[in-house]
């Protein structure tokens, strides 16, 4: 399968790669690591008239700590991440989550910034980041803000970046030490979540439990309210609406949700 | 588009298509068939070469991305004649049966142990698991991946080859 002829343009940097979008419009993509753009271009299920290549701008890879915060750069590929020892010490979750996207040929190309961006309900990042109670800083012709996980991901596949913006930072609260569980519920090596639950500090978030990931609130406040890990999961599946398919219904998604809350609660990955 | 790439070690310099996938540029413009289009769909790893020595899925990449970098394909291994260990190491162990994923295969071999030069068996099986052979041959492939990673390859001669170069040496090509 080959894509649909387009133009293809090197950004210089993220405030070119912003002047390219806004001057292009709609018919304009960003491409970093392209594993989800480019096999959507081959199926014509995105069909862009240019192609705006941000995945080698330096501004845009590596890893820092910042006060309280771990801030990775929106084109820093998941291997990248995955192996960071500063990711692994001060968001150990994080790394964990980087680790099992796809596969290894995968990670080497395949970014953060674009992982979020393109906002998949099952995928690994969006999940953790909205446990973690991250945020993605946004750069746009008005100049930059920072959007909170609960704030960016708003359908399925849908973010709050606006025409115009592109993602240019990830930021996650440092936290080594912190207790954390992750649970990713798959039938073959390399795929997405059928359901996946990740656990920090209260916060437990789901992945493929509805069309964004969300928060199990109500397994949050029971723990809140002193529950144990195997009672507050019970009610991870609270409120959800979770879609059905090939792999599982409606209420084996339920239930899913609730042995890996409890799972992820008993710090388990 | 003008695009300028070290394929295997040699300086090239190609007008593309900016949608020409590296996959078909190494196997239409370049003459290189290593790298096989199995599933083209980013799963199965056939086309899997090395890009600036990381494995990647050369059907999920442009070659313009690839603009300016380093790709290397398994005809790109052997030295001089002499096969790489980890080629080696395959023809010893019998890595491989019908050979469509081998390719493939030893790329992504090669990449994992240049990040990871003593993995465990277990270490193997997920390093590759962006590989599929459909084959269902994978003992032998893991047996090839550790023989190469001590260094083994070639120490036995088995029947029908004349491997026998040891530990880092290499092993005549068709010797």
């Amino acid at each position: 399968m080959i894509p649909a002829p387009f133009d293809y343009v090197a950004a210089q940097s993220p405030a070119h790669a912003v002047d390219l979008l806004d001057s292009l419009g709609d018919d304009a993509k960003l491409l970093a690591g392209g594993h989800s753009l480019l096999p959507m271009m081959k199926l014509r299920l995105a069909v862009p008239a240019v192609l705006i290549d941000i995945g080698r701008l330096a501004e845009l890879t590596g890893i820092r700590a910042e006060d309280g915060e771990l801030v990775i750069g929106a084109a820093t590929p998941h291997a990248t991440v995955a192996t960071s020892g500063l990711a692994q010490a001060d968001a150990p979750l994080l790394a964990h989550s980087a680790g099992l996207v796809g596969d290894p040929q995968i990670r080497h190309r395949g970014t953060i910034g674009g992982s979020l961006a393109h906002a998949d309900p099952a995928a690994d990042l969006p999940m953790a980041l909205l446990a973690l109670g991250g945020s993605v800083d946004v750069l746009g012709q008005a100049g930059t803000r920072n959007v909170a996980a609960e704030d960016f991901f708003t359908g399925f596949f849908e973010t709050s970046l606006k025409p115009g913006e592109l993602v240019t930072a990830v930021r996650v609260p440092r936290r080594p030490g912190a207790a954390w569980g992750y649970q990713k519920f798959v039938r073959r090596a390399n795929d997405w979540a059928i359901v996946g639950a990740a656990a920090i500090d209260g916060r437990i978030a789901l992945a493929n439990m509805g069309p964004t990931p969300l928060r199990a609130r109500a397994a949050e406040q029971a723990l809140a309210d002193g529950a144990g890990a195997a009672e507050a999961a019970e009610l991870a599946a609270e409120g959800t609406e979770p879609g059905e398919d090939v792999h599982a219904d409606r209420g084996y998604r339920r239930h899913l949700a609730r042995v890996l809350t409890r799972r992820a609660l008993e710090h388990r990955t | 588009m003008q695009v300028e790439l070290f394929v295997n070690g040699q300086p090239r310099s190609d007008d593309v298509e900016p949608r020409l996938l590296l996959v078909h540029y190494l196997r239409e413009v370049c003459g290189l068939r290593a790298a096989n289009v199995g599933c083209d769909t980013t799963s199965c790893g056939a086309c899997t070469v090395l890009l600036n020595g990381t494995s990647v899925k050369s059907c999920t990449v442009l070659t313009v991305q690839a603009n300016g970098q380093q790709v290397t394909t398994a005809e790109g291994l052997a030295d001089d004649g002499r096969l790489h260990p980890v080629q080696a190491a395959f023809r010893q162990e019998h890595g491989l049966q019908c050979g469509f994923c081998t390719p493939g295969m030893v790329m992504a071999a090669v990449g994992l142990l240049s990040e990871n030069p003593d993995p465990t068996e277990e270490e193997v099986r997920e390093g590759l698991e962006g590989n599929f052979c459909r084959c269902t041959g994978y003992h032998n492939i893991v047996r090839a991946v550790l023989a190469a990673a001590t260094g083994t390859a070639g120490t036995t001669r088995t029947a029908g080859t004349s491997a026998t170069a040891a530990d880092g040496e290499r092993a005549e090509v068709g010797a």
